[in-house]
């Protein structure tokens, strides 16, 4: 027996409204754990993956979609660049490093991406298993990948045409697995990376199979590729290089940094909707515990002055109804953050591009603010309901016949 | 024990009840008689010290009560008296034995689960430690009220009325109940009525 039991009782008394008030909470709760979790994730992918490229070059077309395709792998392609021009560029002073890109095909919704050497460089990839791939059709995979398709070291597969779907398969080369990296926590765990050559020999009508013989960088010099991801010299280039590109050659430059800040500024108006709409639940969460305390308060007036009767002082019983709006918020608090999380991780489940796919594993700094807000909520709402304590007169309630 | 000198009270109406000197000993047994209206439950609260009277002194035990601070005021009403109301005035949400405990808890003593099942057992209603209030009846229910009142062992135990709305019967053993828990206790009793049933178990009586 302990003023917590007191409590909880009385709410279980009153259970259709307790219930109300913990859904209320819990619902307004689970809105913004969704919110804070899915932004942090987020931005956490978008910063992690981009965060040593300075500049993207590819085909013309929208710049955001140019940065979405090369470097989260999620949007299609804006075409293609000939290689001979994206390979004049790589060489120019300004830029420190540039990796090419051929993207194209994918397997089982993994992307293929043929790349070079440069590729393992910039995103500081080291082997779990195996080696890195050498020869054509040679492949090394992310872990992610390794992990979902079941792909091991010296298994062999077919890659399918196009960015996702599995309908349209190039049955006449086979991928061969070499190597297995090691758990990167970013885009790279997701993808399937050969050299370009690779890319080129699947493309190429089966005729053609036999002739094909010359050295890497010849072949380079007659194909096309996809888009080549750049890393600067110097911070200076920012001003000069993107400009340089765009006026004069045939290609387009996206800058990461600019385009995923307007990306979060498109998609920044819906969050804030549901960021005050999650608010105004919660406003209403407080305001529903504030009138059936309120209400509750003309009946439980006889318990309360009971109490005072056996020797409560005013303080304690103040206390105690406060713990009511408190245990609700408490108990809808938990219930929300729970909610919230399932809920990321079953739409996880059901996302389709595994390069943004969101979990409900994850624990951010933010949601001690949800309990803290919870927590004032409680009190708040029942703070005028409990100073009615003060009000009650012992004597007389008790003596009237109820 | 008890003393209560020169009281009086005014109501909100204006009305002036001036209450005449008494002083009760320990373990005494007193009826306090009136016709309704005469100032019965006013005198019980404010002994109770749950109504500041306009005037006048109540000591308990040398204790001078309307001079206490609000807090000691209820912890010294929770450890020292016991009240039973007309009404049995139980929480609906608490099973019995539950709320016997909120005496203790309210009061700030520590529980004492024996003694409190062996309350219950000398009020014949054992078996009804883990019933909530709506599945008793009103005798056991009266019988619940005094218990509660008797669990902090009081020194004094007032009853407002108790007989009102009970039966012959359970009006006879519920007085008959308060004399012998009272004598047990070595508690004071005081017991507001204006029920002729009463009168014939306590010889000692205050007119109002």
């Amino acid at each position: 027996m302990n003023i917590l039991k007191i409590s909880s009782q009385n709410l279980y008394r009153n259970k259709l409204a307790t219930l109300l008030n913990i859904i209320l909470v819990a619902f307004g709760v689970g809105i913004l754990t969704i919110l804070f979790l899915a932004a942090n994730q987020i931005g956490n992918k978008l910063e992690k993956n981009a965060k040593d490229i300075d500049l993207v070059v590819g085909a013309k077309g929208s710049p955001l979609q140019l940065i979405m395709s090369s470097i989260y792998h999620i949007d299609f392609p804006t075409g293609n660049i000939p290689a001979a021009d994206a390979y004049r560029l790589m060489k120019n002073p300004m830029v420190k490093r540039a990796v090419p890109l051929a993207l194209g095909d994918n397997y089982n919704g993994y992307r293929i991406v043929g790349t070079d050497t440069t590729f393992t460089g910039l995103y500081g990839l080291s082997l779990q298993g195996g080696n890195f791939w050498k020869k054509d059709l040679e492949v090394t995979i992310g872990n992610t990948v390794a992990l979902t398709a079941k792909l091991h070291i010296g298994d062999t597969f077919f890659g399918a045409h196009g960015l996702t779907g599995s309908s349209d398969i190039h049955k006449q080369h086979a991928y061969v697995v070499k190597g297995i990296l090691k758990p990167q926590g970013n885009i790279t765990d997701n993808l399937i990376l050969t050299n370009i050559g690779s890319v080129y020999k699947i493309h190429e009508a089966p005729e053609e199979e036999h002739e094909h013989s010359a050295t890497e960088s010849k072949e380079i010099n007659n194909k096309q590729i996809t888009s080549i991801l750049i890393q600067y010299r110097s911070p200076m280039s920012v001003i000069v290089f993107p400009r340089m590109v765009n006026q004069s050659t045939n290609m387009q430059a996206a800058s990461p940094a600019m385009e995923s800040a307007r990306l979060f500024s498109l998609i920044g108006v819906g969050v804030d909707t549901l960021k005050w709409f999650a608010v105004l639940i919660m406003g209403i969460a407080a305001l529903s515990i504030f009138i059936s305390l309120y209400n509750a308060m003309k009946e439980r007036k006889y318990d309360l002055a009971v109490m005072r009767c056996l020797g409560a002082s005013k303080f304690k019983l103040f206390w105690l109804v406060v713990l009511d709006g408190l245990l609700v918020t408490a108990i809808g608090t938990c219930l929300g953050l729970l909610i919230g999380h399932v809920a990321l991780e079953l739409i996880g489940s059901y996302q389709e591009s595994s390069q943004a796919r969101l979990s409900g594993m994850f624990i951010v700094p933010q949601e001690l603010y949800l309990i803290a807000t919870g927590f004032f909520t409680g009190v708040l709402a029942s703070l005028i309901p409990a100073l009615q304590i003060y009000k009650v007169d012992i004597a007389e309630t008790l003596t009237k016949a109820r | 024990m008890i003393n209560i000198t020169s009281l009086a009270h005014n109501y909100e109406q204006g009305r002036r009840i001036v209450f005449p000197d008494w002083e009760i000993a320990d373990m005494e047994h007193w009826l306090l008689l009136g016709a309704s209206g005469s100032g019965k439950s006013t005198l019980l609260n404010i002994i109770a010290g749950l109504l500041k009277p306009s005037q006048g002194e109540v000591f308990i035990h040398d204790t001078n009560l309307y001079t206490l601070p609000a807090r000691r005021m209820d912890q010294f009403r929770g450890k020292n008296i016991g009240i039973v109301f007309q009404r049995p005035h139980l929480i609906q949400s608490l099973n019995v034995l539950d709320n016997l405990e909120l005496a203790a808890l309210m009061a700030g003593v520590p529980i004492d689960s024996e003694h409190n099942l062996a309350l219950l057992s000398e009020l014949g209603i054992a078996d009804k430690a883990q019933n909530y209030p709506a599945q008793l009846s009103q005798g056991q229910l009266q019988r619940v009220s005094v218990a509660r009142a008797l669990v902090n062992k009081p020194d004094l135990l007032i009853a407002d009325e108790p007989t009102s709305s009970l039966d012959d019967v359970n009006a006879a053993q519920v007085t008959e109940m308060l004399t012998t828990q009272a004598r047990a206790n070595g508690a004071a009793l005081v017991i507001a009525t204006h029920d002729q049933r009463v009168c014939k178990y306590i010889t000692k009586t205050y007119l109002l």
